[in-house]
């Protein structure tokens, strides 16, 4: 038999290298393991591309919560890493109604027992921080910490890092997980701990997991900088992130250290190509007008559509794989995958690795679902 | 030929009616834009495609000066 | 609402002035729009000084001022949705749908980097031609024409008719290339006759072949270039300096509009029949968006266009005209086809994406456009890829990809709402 079979060995192989799959290799090498991983496309090009990129804590759900503020706190030590662009420039939620407004109090205590540090903004303070806003708002809340960065570039970043470290990367796709690793498309077999965090393509290896692609629409602008300081989201936004409609939109707008203008975002299930909707752009931007009425004159670059990966119940699967010892996951992380993706990498390889992890691990147990 | 008003930074001009404002700026050796890196740029496909011309044009930014014919009262911008 | 018209045809160059002009006579309504806030195209570009070439005069009028001819000028095609387009032009934003669509959208220059392309002062061959038929003050400035192809001469023509001292046409191609391509030209007599009258015209100005512009200096604007051809490396001084390589088709619309393609060396061009019919039925392409032909061809194909999209007879000399038109264009390319030295210029910290200011240098690690775009911001700026994308296409380095809407930009106004005027205000 001519026939030799390929075989390399690591501590772990991770499937996708996204900026899920680039933070576990980035804390796995750091770690001292020997690690792989796999990817056929560019570095961080899936959803990892199409995202804002916006580092925010989301307090409707406190196991997302805790996630993000944990992850957070992690972003911090990358701050002045030039390939990432991080600009501090806060969160600023915005009160198109009285009742919005009335209600920022508990979400400030919501924040504040997790450590979250915020503000309340009132009408004139609103103005100061944003005079394009539209006229008719009552004002806001400020979580000044909050930041924006270049999730492509941070996958890169990380990545890098990792191969510093001794990691190494296979252009290539996995075809199967068999007992002792994966297979690859062109017969190499690697062999160790398989962690996969392939996002939407999820199914594809574990389809015990369920992911569906929720599409999603931005647009930038040309250079207009001063023209927006924070990003500005609404505070019914959560109402759009978090309802169940086939589609919805919501204001969330973000200013780029270019100068350009990143609007979002549009929510939106049973569409599977990647093609812009023009009736869907349309919604967005009309939302868009209706808190920034100044931006209707600036000029668009570009539109893009991406597809956020989300688990049964919104929160990612992050843990062993039931039934499957050898096999991990780091997924599903919907809308929130650039802000948890350091937190997820260290909760899942903590567990693997039998440490105590930072946080509690239980909410995001892939058990909850395939068990 | 007709002349019409107009101001390039401040400055009052009359120039040829027709021309278009990139035509202008370099009648009057102003400098057109900056590059995201500082670099000095000017117009280089005179016709709409490379964007290397872009001025403010009453108050708008970003507008291609090559594309643009000049009109009476025109305030124009550069080197943003 | 949607203005409903028989045809609708992009592009007011040759081939849309052709196309109009027979559809006018057959009894359609017609809309006709371009960018340019005049009609012409490149080719035919409306001179402030001078007017239009007097052929183009003629039928400018006529499309103009036919009743059943809507003329749409400064207007923009933003995106293609459901045999609708969505325009803008500079105070609103309507939408126009057509029985048959007529694409003339032409093509741009092909613009290639070399060290020093960025200085101001440095242009393309035609992007001159075109500033100066602006009103782009030439008068007493030392000029220097580079490049590649027939263009060059009447870039030379007109930069002399404007009071420009144009110090020298430098083509690529060999002397004995260029030769052998002026001893076939008694097969196109038309242009046999225009090549003899540029040279008189161009009577003094230094022809050099075999030559090419591999550098221009200066601090913040152009001094010097240096040239190397036949007689070695020269370096001398100039004022303006106008580079063209030939055209590449502009495809945008028609690739939204799902069009098949076909390539053309590195750069696509609409696929058509001989009756101009494109692969999708009721749109019609013509002239350089199907293949870089000159405006003998786009002319023809135009009128071709015109007469298929509103079901007129087409003649079977036409048909042949068009085809001898097309063989020129064959031999053009053919005897200009461009030293591979060309597409080696560039050096590591030349810049390769004018909009982002992205180097030669840190594209090096990537094979493929979005990679690169990702990356390093390359192709991410307000020309959308046109510039570095055909660059890096021609260069050999990665295809062009990532065609989205907008096809241009555009006023998120124009993107947000079904009906929209631009509400006047400062942007800072």
């Amino acid at each position: 038999m001519g026939y030799r079979q390929r075989v390399k060995s690591y501590d772990l192989i991770i499937v996708g290298a996204g900026i899920v799959g680039t933070a576990c290799a980035d804390y796995a090498s750091q770690e001292g393991l020997r690690v792989a991983i796999v990817e056929p496309g560019p570095i961080g090009g899936g959803a990892t591309a199409a995202a804002m990129g916006h580092l925010v804590a989301m307090d409707d759900d406190p196991a997302e919560l805790a996630l993000s503020h944990y992850s957070l706190n992690l972003w911090e030590s990358f701050t002045g890493v030039e390939q990432i662009e991080y600009s501090r420039c806060g969160t600023l939620w915005v009160a198109s109604n009285e009742a919005e407004f009335a209600r920022i109090p508990e979400k400030l205590a919501r924040l504040a027992a997790t450590g979250v540090q915020a503000e309340l903004i009132d009408r004139e303070q609103l103005y100061r921080l944003e005079p394009h806003l539209a006229p008719d708002l009552c004002g806001g809340m400020r979580v000044s910490r909050e930041a924006v960065v270049y999730p492509p570039g941070m996958a890169h970043h990380l990545l890098n890092r990792a191969r510093a470290r001794g990691a190494e990367l296979h252009t290539n796709r996995v075809i199967a997980i068999t007992h002792h690793g994966v297979q690859l498309a062109d017969q190499t077999h690697l062999a160790g701990t398989v962690l996969v965090a392939t996002g939407c393509a999820l199914p594809e290896l574990l389809p015990q997991l369920p992911i569906r692609g929720r599409k999603g629409h931005l647009v930038i602008t040309d250079r207009y900088p001063g023209v927006v300081h924070h990003q500005l989201l609404e505070l019914g936004y959560a109402d759009s992130a978090h309802g169940h409609d086939d589609s919805s939109v919501a204001f969330n707008v973000q200013p780029r250290p270019t100068g350009q203008i990143l609007i979002g975002s549009s929510r939106e299930y049973g569409s599977d190509t990647p093609d812009v909707s023009m009736p869907m752009v349309r919604r967005m931007l009309e939302r868009t007008f209706r808190f920034l009425p100044r931006l209707r004159q600036l000029d668009a670059l570009r539109i893009w559509t991406g597809f956020r990966p989300v688990s049964v119940d919104g929160l990612p699967y992050l843990g062993n794989v039931p039934g499957q010892s050898n096999v991990w996951v780091a997924a599903g992380h919907e809308g929130l995958g650039i802000t948890t993706s350091l937190g997820s990498a260290r909760l899942v390889i903590d567990q693997w690795l039998g440490r105590a992890t930072a946080i509690d691990a239980r909410p995001y147990d892939p058990a909850r679902v395939a068990a | 030929m007709s002349t019409v008003r107009i101001e390039i930074d401040g400055e009052t001009l009359d120039v040829p009616a027709g021309i278009t404002v990139a035509a202008a700026i370099a009648r009057v050796e102003r400098p057109f834009r900056r590059s995201v890196k500082g670099h000095a740029r000017a117009p280089f496909c005179g016709m709409g495609i490379c964007f290397e011309c872009r001025v403010r044009i009453n108050g708008v930014a970003q507008q291609r000066a090559c594309m643009i014919a000049v009109h009476e009262g025109m305030q124009v911008v550069t080197d943003d | 609402m949607t203005e409903h018209y028989d045809v609708v045809i992009v592009g007011a160059g040759p081939a849309g002035l052709a196309a109009a002009e027979a559809a006018l006579a057959h009894g359609a309504r017609v809309a006709w729009l371009d960018a340019q806030a005049t009609a012409g195209g490149q080719v035919w570009r409306r001179d402030v000084e001078h007017g239009w070439p007097p052929r183009a005069q003629r039928v400018i009028e006529y499309v103009t001022q036919h009743a059943n001819a809507t003329w749409m000028p400064q207007t923009q095609v933003v995106t293609a949705e459901a045999s609708e387009l969505l325009l803008q032009n500079e105070s609103r934003a309507w939408r126009i749908s057509y029985d048959a669509l007529v694409l003339a959208t032409g093509a741009r220059e092909l613009l290639l980097p070399f060290p020093g392309w960025t200085l101001p002062g440095v242009t393309g061959a035609g992007g001159l031609q075109a500033l100066a038929k602006q009103g782009w003050p030439l008068a007493g400035r030392r000029v220097v024409i580079a490049g590649s192809g027939p263009l060059l001469l009447a870039v030379a023509a007109t930069a002399k008719r404007h009071g420009a001292h144009v110090l020298g046409i430098y083509e690529q191609a060999s002397a004995a290339t260029v030769h052998n391509f002026a001893q076939k030209l008694w097969r196109w007599p038309g242009k046999a006759l225009q090549a003899v009258s540029l040279r008189a015209r161009l009577a003094g100005i230094p022809y050099r072949c075999g030559s090419i512009v591999t550098r221009a200096l200066g601090d913040s604007t152009l001094q010097l270039i240096e040239v190397d051809g036949p007689r070695g490396v020269e370096r001398f001084e100039c004022d303006q300096l106008a580079v063209g390589y030939g055209l590449v088709p502009n495809v945008e619309l028609a690739h939204a509009l799902g069009c098949a393609m076909k390539y053309e060396g590195a750069h696509p061009c609409i696929e058509v029949d001989a009756m101009q019919c494109t692969s999708v039925p009721h749109i019609y392409a013509a002239g350089e968006v199907c293949g870089i032909g000159g405006h003998d061809c786009a002319w023809l194909e135009g009128r071709i266009a015109g007469l298929a999209a509103t079901n007129a007879s087409i003649g079977a000399s036409l048909l042949r005209k068009q085809h001898h038109a097309r063989t020129f264009a064959a031999a053009l390319r053919e005897y200009f086809a461009l030293d591979p030295y060309i597409h080696d210029l560039s050096e590591p910290d030349t810049l390769i994406c004018r909009c982002e200011d992205v180097p030669l240098r840190a594209l090096e690690d990537y094979d493929d456009a979005r990679n690169a775009k990702l990356a390093t911001r390359c192709g991410m700026g307000a020309c959308q890829g046109r510039v570095c994308g055909t660059a890096l296409a021609e260069l050999g380095r990665f295809p062009r990809s990532g065609l989205r809407p907008p096809l241009f930009p555009t006023r998120l106004a124009t993107l947000g709402e079904l009906h929209s005027s631009c509400s006047q205000g400062s942007i800072p």
